[in-house]
């Protein structure tokens, strides 16, 4: 006796302004999984598939959400924002090079998801505190920094769009 | 008069902040981590594993699960051609368990299934039928160190027991303090989960493997081995790496990875996800340790005495080399006349336990710190000033006779963290985020009790006890281009920037490629124990230098000039007269290729007695952690840590201090919330919904400075930066919160329980 595939459908996301068509598709796939094993956009990160560290942190419709938790198959009438939507025609936005900058990146599999949750708090609020900063950014979980480099990143973003 | 010396360095060699090579990448988000690779084809693997801590495998049925559409292979112990066990110090744990012996911890692999999608990986998983004789697990340590006729393996129940006995075993103190200290089971939790795609040969004959792991070579030699093959047919390349922290040092889906994909002749990529990477890595030993200090009127200490018992888990990993790393720096970085150790590492049915940063210094150091807040109690000084009249010095011994002809810098480095600003008293605002409980919005400043505690630390580099932990590089220089090859690790602490700074620092260029990291050089050895820097660093260093050697002779025949005189000058070769060309002009046509290795001086076994020169080299470190603590509640504030770290030369400042702050935020995560908790062998909080680790808010203000004294048994003159900084860090922290409650914390982490009940 042998059991069938999953079920699957066929759908369209929109994702960093471009369309994409999903086919075949398990409907219990996440956002995540779509993204990175079917649309060939693998900089989303998965680290804990519960919500809990933000490397898998895109923004769905204005909102930054943890892809891990979104159905792909309910995002369909959406607009999503990954880290491979940011900074334009090759060159790395402002939040990146600050990241470089500051050494806010060792190992780097918390990074996209930091990057993507940073432009959104910055696109929000344009002159956080620290603790504003550190509150906002709780949500994404660095192993490897500490956090004080990440701080500093943000602090020259920050400035750097004031002076500008 | 002073006369001012220029040491313009330029941007981007030895001693300035060079940008990471992969830093571009990595914040665009183009970085492929080993999770990201993917290949035609390609189909998913997952692992089957133990429920029970112990039980016999009576019988494994997989017709349901082959049975389902999309599934293509179903492997067991059956099905390893080759040997059925590995592990880096005894080859004692099985690659899968056979029918008819134990499993003996939950989450030992029982079968692996190749399929089309992971659902389908899901599904047949859970179509596998075992039939388990549950057994009682031995969780207990105590069990085994008393002695049981229950062995949990043919290899015995104890990994290793070591005695030390130093000095004038008739000494005792006209003071004395003792506690026993209890460190729970920490968790690396590294954000890229395991991960590897392996690639089978068209023939079937051998294998490719994109892998993160910390010791290509070691993997190698261990797979090849269990795949019954030659090590040539086995190829390793380092897929990303999402930090390391000891982790990544033994096996855990390397071998069955290369197995699916060898069975199927398809590429088979497997993945944890975070429940099981819980159970498919090793942890940090939960440890027990009591001690005895032994003081004159002064604080001086006389003897120490300790009783020291790390659980190892239920397989052998690294346990006999954690011990002897803990035991022979019980000390800490204080003059010891005379010590009487007894240790034990053992194997029960708890979760297997290897390397974690600190690497059984940590166990030692939260109990040699804490009796160090007792003795200046007992004393009547301040925990400053016993730290300091006790502070080691070079030419001091240790517990294992071994002399420290080290760089040892105790003093300064606890008169520098205490030179640091210390927080404001209470910060200006009532901002609920600088208060513990936070959001909760659970306390108000009036009831927040602060405290200030202290740790110092010693830190042994590279590896121990007669192991020949030797690296390789090769640098070739094509027609003035450079490439660096080396087979190290790069695992996020940035060698791949420190290899460039090397190359560029000494043959005078700016650009330098690196080549693939991969088993096609020698080895490396292993990134952990602070040692590439100084293991790799030595060995590119040495590469470098010889192909300028080369160069020069080279550029000195073709042009007609004195090669004594020839020297490389920034970015230039010069002869000091007339004769000035930049380096890559100077080296059009010309082809050298120069391979290095480094070998740093033997060390011993200890002995019977646990003594002998089993180390190579020490680091130094201290730390002063002020917490706010709201007694009531029992939560904890870490309001801020500040340390001077012995470090030799800083040879990449932003680097440096990205150690020193991430491993502060570790050694926090084990003194006030990291813990894998384990109840008769089963672990409870597989997650990181329930395991806790620091987060932007938990993160405390760190203050750090370096002290810079040139180690001249260090290629670079330079010491690991790795691991000091999450060690002493926890003591200080919770002395801290010690002080500011009166409570004994004998235990890490410390839980609100603790503090409130």
């Amino acid at each position: 006796m042998t059991k069938s595939s999953p079920p699957s459908l066929d759908y369209r996301l929109t994702v960093n302004g471009r369309p994409h068509e999903v086919q075949d598709s398990w409907i219990g796939e996440s956002l995540l999984y779509v993204l990175r094993e079917r649309l060939g956009l693998p900089g989303s990160k998965g680290a804990c598939e519960q919500g809990e560290c933000g490397s898998c942190t895109v923004v769905v419709d204005g909102r930054a959400v943890c892809s891990c938790l979104v159905l792909a198959a309910s995002a369909v009438d959406s607009e999503i924002t990954t880290i491979e939507g940011l900074g334009a025609d090759q060159a790395l936005s402002d939040v990146q090079q600050a990241f470089i900058d500051a050494g806010g990146v060792q190992c780097g599999f918390c990074t996209p998801g930091f990057v993507v949750a940073v432009h959104h708090l910055l696109s929000n609020h344009h002159d956080p505190s620290d603790n504003e900063i550190r509150e906002a950014l709780s949500g994404n979980i660095c192993r490897c920094t500490g956090y004080g480099r990440i701080l500093e990143a943000v602090r020259e973003v920050v400035v750097r769009r004031r002076s500008s | 008069m002073t006369t001012a010396v220029s040491t313009r360095l330029r941007q981007g060699t030895l001693g300035t902040s060079a940008v990471r090579p992969d830093a571009n990448a990595k914040v665009s988000g183009s970085f492929a981590f080993s999770s990201d690779m993917w290949a035609d084809g390609m189909l998913w693997g997952a692992t089957l594993r133990s429920p029970h801590p112990r039980a016999r495998v009576v019988s494994i049925d997989v017709s349901a699960a082959l049975a389902i559409d999309g599934v293509s292979c179903v492997i067991t112990a059956d099905d390893v051609p080759g040997q059925l066990t590995y592990g880096l110090i005894a080859q004692d744990q099985p690659v899968f368990a056979r029918i008819g012996d134990e499993v003996r911890y939950v989450g030992e692999p029982v079968a692996a299934v190749a399929a089309d999608h992971p659902e389908t990986c899901r599904r047949a998983l859970a179509a596998i039928r075992v039939d388990y004789e549950v057994l009682d697990p031995i969780t207990d340590p105590e069990v085994c160190i008393a002695g049981t006729e229950d062995l949990l393996h043919p290899d015995g129940n104890i990994f290793r027991e070591q005695r030390v006995v130093h000095g004038d075993q008739s000494i005792t103190g006209e003071v004395v303090v003792e506690g026993t200290y209890v460190i729970g089971m920490q968790d690396q939790a590294f954000l890229g989960l395991e991960a590897a795609l392996a690639l089978p040969d068209h023939d079937g004959s051998g294998v490719e493997l994109y892998i993160a792991t910390q010791w290509l070579h070691e993997d190698r030699k261990q797979i090849a081995a269990c795949l019954g093959l030659p090590e040539e047919k086995v190829r390793l390349v380092l897929g990303g790496v999402g930090g390391a922290f000891g982790a990544r040092e033994d096996i855990s889906l390397q071998v069955h990875t290369c197995l699916l994909a060898l069975r199927t002749g398809r590429p088979v990529r497997i993945a944890y996800d975070r429940e099981e990477s819980f159970y498919g890595h090793v942890h940090r030993h939960p440890a027990s340790i009591w001690m005895r200090h032994h003081a004159d009127r002064d604080g001086r200490i006389r003897r120490v005495e300790a009783r020291v018992v790390f659980d190892g888990g239920a397989y052998c990993s690294t346990s006999p080399a954690v011990l002897v790393n803990g035991i022979s720096q019980i000390q800490g970085p204080y003059k010891c006349p005379s010590a009487l150790v007894e240790s034990w590492a053992v194997r029960t049915n708890n979760p297997p336990c290897g390397a974690m940063r600190g690497f059984g210094v940590v166990q030692a150091c939260f109990a040699h710190e804490s009796q160090m807040d007792k003795l200046a109690a007992a004393i009547g000084v301040d925990p400053v000033e016993i730290r300091l009249r006790n502070a080691m010095e070079t030419g001091d011994v240790l517990v294992t006779g071994q002399i420290v002809d080290d760089v040892a810098p105790v003093e300064r480095c606890i008169r520098e963290t205490a030179a640091l600003p210390m927080p404001p008293l209470s910060p200006d605002s009532d901002d609920y985020r600088d208060i513990p409980g936070g959001s909760g919005l659970t306390a108000d400043r009036r009831h927040i009790r602060r405290g200030v505690g202290w740790g110092v630390s010693i830190k042994n580099l590279m590896y121990s006890e007669g192991f020949d932990d030797y690296s390789t590089a090769r640098c070739r220089m094509d027609d003035g281009v450079v490439t660096v090859k080396f087979a190290t690790a790069e695992v996020g602490q940035g060698f791949v920037m420190l290899a460039q700074q090397i190359a560029r620092s000494v043959l005078g260029v700016d650009e330098v490629l690196l080549d693939t990291i991969d088993t096609q050089i020698g080895s490396a050895g292993s990134t952990s124990a602070s040692r590439q820097t100084w293991m790799s660093g030595g060995a590119v260093d040495a590469a470098c230098r010889a192909v300028r050697e080369r160069l020069l002779d080279l550029v000195a025949d073709r042009d007609g000039l004195d090669r004594s005189s020839l020297t490389i000058d920034d970015l230039d070769i010069t002869d000091g007269l007339s004769y000035r060309r930049s380096v890559v002009d100077a080296a059009v046509g010309l082809h050298i290729d120069e391979t290095a290795e480094y070998r740093h001086p033997p060390t011993e076994d200890l002995d019977q007695n646990g003594q002998g020169n089993c180390h190579v080299a020490f680091a130094f470190v201290a730390h002063r952690a002020v917490v706010d603590v709201d007694v009531d509640l029992g939560l904890v504030k870490v309001v801020q840590v500040a340390t001077a770290q012995d470090v030799g030369r800083v040879l990449n400042p932003l680097s440096c201090v990205g150690q020193v702050e991430g491993g502060i935020a570790q050694g926090l995560g084990l003194a006030v919330m990291e813990e894998i908790v384990v109840a008769d062998g089963l672990v409870r909080n597989p997650s990181f919904t329930d395991y806790l680790l620091p987060t932007f808010l938990d993160a405390p203000e760190v203050v750090a400075t370096f002290i810079e004294e040139f180690e001249p048994k260090s290629p670079l003159g330079a010491k690991g930066v790795g691991e000091p900084p999450c060690i002493s860090v926890t003591p200080a922290i919770v002395n801290a919160i010690r002080q500011a409650t009166g409570r004994g914390l004998p235990r890490v982490p410390v839980r609100p329980s603790d503090i409130c009940l």
